[in-house]
């Protein structure tokens, strides 16, 4: 065990340090000491790693707890996104200052989300516990007529996010470069997420209830515990975070009918690659594939000039982790 | 019997697991306060016979009632919630949990565990050593040494305990044979054991189980003068 512990260890912190090492080289060295470049790259890849994660999150736990692999994940992301932008940019709320604006945005998504969530799991996959083909296909039906309804009532076109407020709007100066604050407030949420999620999982009840289920939710339910309320409630956490993740996305990425399925893949990649059902693996798999994406981007565009690389990042990282973990980086045996 | 002495009662219950036809009229009687064991070669249909009650298989036809109120029907958390303490074949204790989580998942009310400490690490000291050490650290007579021990955290009516000497040192099956009789005072206990060793001196009272039907059941003092009985659907010369 202590050796599977450290081969982790030593693959992750290869990676991260192979990642930021050829970040460093192909922008500090090769573009004459840019070190703002490097700490754009770096930064976009947490901004990445962290929307990444906020889909993922809910993925993870959900498969390792009910073994349902929840296609509609993505489109609860998309979701977050349109509820968010159509609140933040509502006329009837012009007389909110923008930055309640945006807090009531947020709060609105995740509680849409949230409540999608419920109606998913009670109505339409709790018949199908015992059929996980069906509850595949169910999801990837539930995700398209998601998609569906959205184009019904925001249409094809794009939303950028126009209306400012003041984390949008702040920047600061570092290394000759300008970061936006928006990016740090992001990558803060993320972290806070991850960190408050671990609390969940290892320092409440419910916690040692979902962490135990995913080992066995039989024997959990024959020790008293209504284990289909755990479902309920997981599945409720899971895509109202999807949701919180399409809306602290949409100020810098806007509101498309196509954002959620963009990052599910990149998702189900940091789900496989962390290991099915790990928590710990999801965390650290988002970042890893966050930073793979910046780097590959930055790379490509700057020395390659194309940016067909980094759409397949994840899938390549994807390949090259279970090369060396073939159950992922924290995954065991299933 | 007298009735109202009754705490488990099994009436010629059908079970079905998938398309097969498992249970084909299982019945027993569990005497309250009483070590109860079910007996029977592999297959015979004793496991499934504990999921039944736990409500783990759907139970066709039949009945199955706890101090009087009908099981069937309910869900295995409800009936677990009435009293009813499992402990598997195979333990499935929670190998990612540490010791301590292994038994506060069990806990029912919040001072569940607090009240039943003592009582649990008096019966398996070791547990107490290894608190905080992850259950799948343990070795095999401890983890059943924790099974068992989850099961004792609330104060449960009846213990459904499957196979505990199965793949265990003979010191260990003492020492847990030791904990079963001395746990039996205060809750009443339905056992399955195909050591018969084990069996014929935890037990009072027995029932054997054979391709799905229950054949024969009494006794334990007279079951172990009976080489006919044993020989015939145990095996055992």
């Amino acid at each position: 065990m202590a050796e599977n512990v450290r081969n982790t260890a030593l693959v992750v912190a290869g990676l991260v340090f192979g990642l930021l090492g050829f970040s460093f080289v192909t922008t500090v060295i090769l573009s004459d000491g840019d070190l703002g470049s490097f700490g754009i790259t770096v930064m976009s890849g947490l901004f990445q790693g962290m929307i990444l994660f906020l889909v993922a999150s809910g993925l993870s736990i959900v498969f390792g707890l009910m073994d349902v692999l929840n296609l509609a994940q993505g489109a609860f992301f998309t979701i977050g996104a349109y509820v968010a932008w159509t609140l933040h940019h509502a006329d009837e709320l012009e007389a909110i200052p923008p930055d309640l604006r945006f807090v009531i945005a947020v709060s609105t998504a995740i509680l849409v989300g949230a409540l999608m969530g419920i109606f998913l799991e009670r109505v339409l996959l709790r018949p199908l516990y015992e059929r996980p083909i069906f509850q595949i296909v169910l999801t990837f039906g539930v995700g398209i007529i998601i998609g569906e309804i959205a184009k019904f009532i925001w249409g094809t076109t794009a939303y950028a996010w126009v209306e400012p407020f003041t984390l949008a709007e702040g920047s600061f100066r570092l290394f000759d470069q300008q970061f936006s604050v928006y990016r740090v407030f992001v990558i803060v949420v993320g972290f806070l997420l991850i960190l408050a999620i671990a609390l969940l999982l290892q320092r409440t009840r419910i916690g040692i209830i979902i962490r135990a289920g995913v080992e066995d939710s039989e024997m959990v339910e024959a020790l008293g515990v209504n284990v289909r309320l755990v479902f309920t409630a997981v599945f409720t956490l899971g895509c109202a975070v999807a949701a919180l993740g399409g809306a602290v996305a949409a100020p810098f990425l806007g509101a498309s009918l196509g954002i959620g399925q963009q990052f599910l893949l990149g998702a189900i990649a940091v789900v496989v690659l962390g290991g099915l059902g790990s928590y710990e693996g999801t965390a650290i798999g988002s970042i890893l594939v966050g930073l793979a994406i910046a780097v590959v981007a930055q790379f490509s565009l700057e020395f390659l000039n194309q940016t067909v690389w980094q759409s397949i990042t994840p899938m390549l990282l994807l390949v090259f982790v279970l090369l060396l973990k073939p159950s992922g980086l924290f995954g065991k045996e299933r | 019997m007298a009735a109202d002495n009754i705490l488990l009662e099994i009436d010629d219950i059908h079970t079905f697991i998938g398309q097969f036809h498992i249970l084909e009229g299982v019945s027993l009687r569990v005497r309250r306060g009483s070590i109860h064991v079910m007996l029977g070669r592999n297959g015979a249909g004793k496991t499934t016979t504990l999921r039944s009650v736990l409500g783990m298989y759907q139970v066709t036809q039949g009945r199955i009632r706890l101090d009087g109120v009908d099981l069937i029907g309910k869900r295995p958390f409800q009936i677990a919630q009435m009293g009813i303490g499992y402990v598997p074949e195979h333990r499935a204790i929670f190998h990612e949990l540490s010791v301590r989580e292994n038994l506060q998942i069990a806990a029912r009310q919040r001072d569940d565990l607090d009240r039943r400490a003592d009582f649990i690490f008096e019966l398996f000291p070791d547990l107490k050593r290894l608190y905080h050490l992850s259950g799948g650290n343990l070795s095999g007579g401890q983890q059943q040494m924790l099974a068992v021990a989850r099961a004792l955290v609330p104060e449960n009516r009846l213990l459904l305990i499957d196979e505990p000497s199965e793949g265990l040192a003979p010191v260990i099956i003492e020492m847990l044979m030791a904990a079963i009789t001395r746990l039996s005072a205060q809750t009443t206990v339905l056992l399955v054991e195909q050591n018969f060793r084990v069996a014929s001196q935890l037990a009072q009272e027995y029932t054997i189980v054979d391709e799905g039907h229950t054949v024969a059941h009494g006794q334990m003092a007279d079951l172990v003068q009976d080489d006919a009985l044993i020989h015939k659907y145990l095996g055992v010369a």
